[in-house]
């Protein structure tokens, strides 16, 4: 569904390429995951799906149309980003927050508005309606993450991307979000996920893309991606995979040196 | 909240009729469409404050929500500088005058604000950060302020009072053509901003997530950051400069509940009409019949207000 093809991305005056012919795709129904070192390529990745890095060479392509030939609110339309931050410069409530998410469906009189019913149910999908007459100001960091995944939702798109929305989340927060975002693949949707958890990403994710300096090291199910050699050379850390005893799941563990 | 918008509504329109009543000559209310003083002195002068009050609570709403940060206004953009340079200069070069002045100001603060843009584009990059852009109004205007002191310190000493005076901000010589084109200016710039206020709430995320849900952040914030200056600019070529109008009003009308932009900007209208029009009845009544400088009155109860606004806040 949203796929990404021999994409070069330089940011200006770099002498690399951030990402130097990254080809993914993500399909409908599943989870698929990007993982990879700090200063790999993937929030890059997710900066040029969202227009905020130029592209030098290759595409991104939403059903197999071209998405840097689309305007930002028809692409905004149908892929829905949750990037690594963004918090309102001054406080809203729960449910207007969500209402963000309609922008691209407004006018130039019509707006979003927090009664909306798109906004109840991106709210319920996402588990958040108790928070929906909340203050953002007044949210928990893993509450906080739901309610933007909610706005992700209510924005009505096929495709979710998520730049690392674990972060600073506890081990009960970060199992809800994982499990909610395999709950929204099963649901249909093509969830791209970014994140540094290879160990949760082993257990939900149906597909792994290993990037390593703006290249694909390895791309391929958990268990093909998740293997020592790989990782200890991508990562430069001595490590070891074995198989996680509860659920069987290719489970890295890294050495002490 | 609509009980709100209703207050607003009616403490603009009690100082307004307070406005025309009160000064040297107290007038009764039902003589105040009859009166001479009223119509040529006192209806000009306190729709000009009207006007001026409602631009920059406008511009500084719309300013704070795309810069995400509650301490930006016009002023802090160059504004106000590159509108004193422009009419210190139109001075200099002897073409000074109520017709002359105040498009000098307006071709200033357009000038400077443009520059700011410029800067901000070499130094942030492609997007306008708005950090690079406050910084980069900060240095526009402390240049502007050098080059009005160099071009004062050989000035007549006339042309220093004027341009003082003029510094300070002022609505008494307030005349109905300058009073048009700044209505003129203030339908079209506060047109635009109110429809742009859903871009502004989606930039008030920050850039990425403006990106994310559908907003064209470089196009759209450069719009709106032109909009909000030309409408600031146009206030102080009509009336000289009056602070803290476009900083504190905006912070008033989040208190009172406003959190889209579209209720920030039209609560920020109302809230800054009133302000300066209050501001201007203190003015000219305290010392009467000397006037008091405009914005020396509003900065004196805007800084006190942010200052216990900051302490709340921290």
């Amino acid at each position: 569904m949203l796929s990404v093809e021999a994409l070069v991305v330089r940011y200006p005056q770099a002498r690399e390429p951030a990402l130097n012919g990254v080809t993914l795709r993500a399909e409908r129904g599943a989870l698929t995951a990007i993982v990879g070192p700090n200063g790999s390529g993937k929030s890059t990745l997710v900066r040029a799906m969202i227009g905020r890095v130029p592209v030098e060479r290759g595409s991104i392509r939403v059903d197999g149309q071209d998405a840097l030939t689309l305007s930002r609110r028809a692409f905004a339309k149908r892929v829905a980003v949750v990037t690594q931050r963004d918090e309102p410069a001054f406080p809203l409530l729960g449910r207007e927050y969500i209402a963000l998410g309609r922008y691209a469906h407004g006018g130039l009189f019509r707006t979003a508005q927090p009664d909306d019913p798109a906004v109840d149910a991106a709210a319920k999908r996402a588990s958040v309606t108790e928070f929906l007459d909340r203050r953002t100001d007044q949210l928990s960091g893993g509450e906080w993450q739901r309610l933007r995944i909610a706005r992700a939702l209510a924005q009505g798109g096929e495709a979710l991307v998520l730049d690392e929305p674990t972060t600073f989340l506890d081990i009960a927060h970060e199992m809800a979000l994982f499990e909610l975002l395999a709950d929204l693949a099963r649901g249909g949707l093509a969830v791209l996920l970014v994140s540094h958890q290879l160990n949760l990403v082993a257990r939900f994710a149906g597909h792994v893309v290993l990037l390593h300096h703006g290249k694909v090291a390895a791309a391929g199910t958990p268990s093909a991606v998740m293997q020592g050699s790989i990782l200890e050379s991508v990562y430069e850390w001595p490590l070891v995979v074995t198989h996680d005893p509860a659920v069987g799941a290719p489970m890295l563990v890294p050495l002490r040196r | 909240m609509r009980r709100l918008w209703a207050a607003a509504v009616i403490v603009l329109v009690a100082l307004f009729v307070v406005a025309l009543a009160v000064g040297p000559v107290g007038i009764p209310l039902h003589d105040l469409w009859t009166s001479e003083i009223v119509r040529t002195v006192r209806l000009p002068r306190a729709t000009l404050a009207l006007l001026v009050g409602a631009a920059l609570g406008m511009s500084g709403g719309a300013l704070q929500g795309v810069l995400r940060n509650g301490l930006a206004e016009p002023y802090l953009l160059g504004v106000s500088g590159g509108a004193a340079v422009g009419a210190v200069v139109a001075t200099m070069l002897g073409l000074n005058g109520p017709a002359v002045t105040p498009v000098a100001a307006l071709i200033g603060a357009l000038a400077a604000v443009i520059l700011v843009l410029v800067i901000a584009r070499v130094g942030g990059g492609r997007g306008a950060d708005p950090r690079v852009l406050i910084m980069a109004g900060v240095v526009v205007g402390a240049f502007a302020n050098a080059a009005i002191m160099v071009a004062l310190a050989s000035a007549p000493a006339d042309t220093v009072r004027g341009a003082v005076w003029w510094m300070m901000g002022s609505v008494a010589d307030a005349r109905w053509s300058a009073i048009t084109w700044l209505a003129g200016y203030l339908a079209v710039g506060g047109a635009a901003l109110i429809l742009w206020a859903p871009e502004i709430d989606a930039l008030a995320l920050g850039d990425e997530a403006a990106a994310a849900i559908g907003v064209d952040v470089d196009r759209a914030s450069r719009r709106i950051f032109l909009a909000a200056a030309t409408v600031a600019a146009a206030t102080v070529a009509a009336a000289g400069l009056v602070g803290f109008v476009g900083l504190v009003v905006p912070h008033i009308a989040r208190n009172g509940g406003a959190r889209a932009h579209r209720a920030i900007l039209g609560a920020s209208a109302l809230v800054g009409a009133s302000l300066v029009l209050a501001a201007d009845i203190v003015a000219r009544t305290v010392r009467a019949p000397a006037d008091l400088p405009l914005g020396a009155i509003t900065a004196l109860v805007g800084v006190p207000f942010f200052l216990s606004r900051l302490r709340r806040s921290v």
